[in-house]
């Protein structure tokens, strides 16, 4: 191989690399170093050449606002949340389907039937089932297991709007999950297991000693990907809250972005809070994989 | 004995969880599909069924009778087909690059393409939204161009797992037969790596089916709308037709579950071929 070393393909590199080079650079890198411009402006889309700079006033501006402040935390705490229970609970199906059961197919396909709905059917579902006045979820709380005293109007108030969107991305989540899981699941070689049976290990132990480590990087894999999916949340926001109702308090950062820049047309203000999530999803990102490269260790 | 009951005990037992489980998994769906056979006054009847009292097809006529419906459908299946087949090609060729050929700042290159798995969609609309506007594409291409512009890193990325397992002795093969590189691509590679490909085609098919946010700013058209942005305008202009609104939900949802049954086989399989083992 050594010889080889000097040896370079960078000809026919290139003409593999040129029709997704050119798509990547015109729809993607373009747009972020053009957004990342338009963020240090008071942008005027009619006439851009009338833009007035105005330095950081932008990203200060978001930062200070009340609204922008709710909305990222609106956005955490569905991420948190969702993550976590996406974990645990997909882990748990994708350890039950790896075993020799009955229906293993069945279960599995059917398991993974939401993650292939579309957002804007489901999130549309949920608002129906979540209904203040007739939906189904309020009756089987109230007059089946009598949880409430009175029908709750979800979508009236600031905090239980947050409940439906949450469960509906676990429901949505759970097969995806659970499919990567089982990937994993099953590339860790039986032999493992039979020399830890020989030696008398239980299940607990099996799991906690061969499964989870070996499963480590499916699991951050898994992480990174759905904080990321968690924290750039808009569709289910956009129709269950009609885009932050009520008064602007469950915007996720991205509604707020999308009626900042296409509502209100102030791109710039847009543009910035665009660049502020980014950042910190690629500030996550990197301390996720910084951790998993340490595990790996 | 006593072991094999207990082993059967065992069996009942995780069953039955994967069952009562799969019940809530399903029963969301199974309330649209009702829904979408109720007549609109039992809509928000109570006590709500599971199980309507009087069953009826008005909705599905109604719905798809309405606003174009069949051709915001074609529209939807035509960008989807086209942007999931020219993702497959695109990362392909480029995950052939990162997995396969030498040449100095690969590496470099290939984190750049990845840069694309973190940042938001949503983010770049404002400068896509831009550049469609100074090339002329808020129509079907546009679409096509940008759905498969967001989709080239994170299937990239899979595909490059997929192909640095494929063993290299095939290659030598054809080489000393005299192919070059897009032999080795298009007659082994490719071939070989069939399940990684299917998870593929289901990720893009089902991104571009159901794409929502540039699909609303970019179409201005009412002629080329898709068919996420006439549900959730339906949606809101018969604000309280449910059973219609899930009726062509329903009907939507008909081209992923086919792809998904055709593909499904090598999904779990081709997960594993991505490299994201454990």
């Amino acid at each position: 191989m050594r010889n080889k070393s000097r040896h370079s393909d960078i000809i026919p590199a290139l003409i593999f690399l040129l029709p997704g080079l050119i798509l990547f650079a015109l729809f993607f890198l373009g747009p972020m170093a053009y957004s990342l411009r338009i963020s240090f402006f008071e942008w005027k889309i009619v006439h851009p050449e009338r833009s007035i700079f105005v330095g950081f006033e932008n990203y200060q501006r978001a930062l200070s606002d009340p609204i922008f402040q709710r909305a990222v935390l609106n956005t955490l705490a569905y991420t948190v949340i969702t993550v976590v229970v996406k974990m645990i609970l997909g882990l748990s199906v994708a350890l039950l389907l790896n075993q020799q059961l009955p229906g293993r197919t069945f279960f599995r396909v059917a398991y993974y039937l939401p993650v292939i709905t579309s957002w804007v059917i489901v999130s549309l579902l949920f608002e129906y089932m979540f209904n203040g006045q007739a939906g189904l979820v309020n009756y089987v709380l109230k007059d089946f297991l009598h949880l409430i005293p009175k029908d709750i109007l979800w979508f009236a108030d600031e905090y239980l709007t947050l409940v439906p969107i949450i469960l509906l991305d676990i429901w949505k989540g759970i097969g995806w999950a659970a499919i990567i899981f089982l990937a994993g699941l099953q590339s860790i070689p039986a032999e493992l297991y039979e020399a830890a049976r020989v030696d008398g290990a239980d299940s607990i132990t099996q799991l906690r000693y061969i499964t989870w480590p070996l499963l480590g990087p499916t699991t951050v894999f898994l992480v990174v990907v759905l904080v990321i999916g968690g924290l750039n949340a808009y569709v289910p926001f956009q129709l269950m809250t009609n885009g932050g109702d009520p008064l602007d308090l469950t915007h996720s950062v991205l509604t707020l972005m999308y009626e900042a820049t296409f509502g209100r047309l102030d791109f710039g203000y847009g543009a910035a809070i665009s660049y502020l999530l980014t950042g910190f999803v690629f500030f996550i990102s990197l301390i996720e994989l910084r951790l998993m490269r340490q595990r790996a260790d | 004995m006593n072991r094999k009951s207990q082993r059967n005990f065992d069996k009942v037992v995780k069953l039955t969880v994967l069952t009562l489980g799969l019940g809530l998994v399903l029963l969301p769906i199974w309330y649209m599909i009702i829904t979408s056979f109720k007549p609109q006054t039992m809509i928000f009847e109570l006590p709500p069924r599971l199980w309507p009292q009087v069953w009826t097809l008005k909705n599905y006529i109604a719905a798809l009778g309405k606003d174009k419906f069949g051709l915001y459908f074609l529209n939807s299946a035509k960008v989807a087909v086209i942007s999931t087949l020219l993702t497959v090609l695109i990362s392909s060729m480029l995950a052939f690059v990162f997995a396969r050929l030498r040449f100095r700042g690969k590496e470099t290159l290939f984190y750049i393409f990845l840069l694309g798995m973190m940042v938001p969609p949503v983010m770049l609309i404002i400068p896509q939204f831009i550049v469609a506007k100074w090339l002329n594409l808020f129509n079907h291409t546009g679409l096509i161009l940008v759905y498969t512009a967001m989709n080239i890193s994170m299937q990239t990325f899979l595909l490059r797992g997929v192909f640095e397992n494929v063993p290299r002795d095939l290659e030598e093969a054809a080489l000393i037969d005299g192919g070059g590189p897009w032999t080795i691509f298009w007659r082994i590679i490719l071939p070989l790596s069939w399940p990684g490909i299917s998870v593929v085609i289901i990720n893009t098919f089902l991104y571009s089916w159901e794409e929502f946010a540039w699909a609303n700013v970019a179409i201005k058209n009412s002629s080329q709308r898709t068919l996420p942005i006439a549900i959730a305008l339906f949606q809101s202009e018969h604000l309280t037709e449910w059973g219609q609104v899930f009726a062509a939900s329903l009907v939507a949802l008909v081209p992923v579950l086919i792809i998904f049954i055709i593909f499904q086989r090598h999904f779990v399989q081709g997960i594993s071929t991505t490299g994201l083992k454990g």
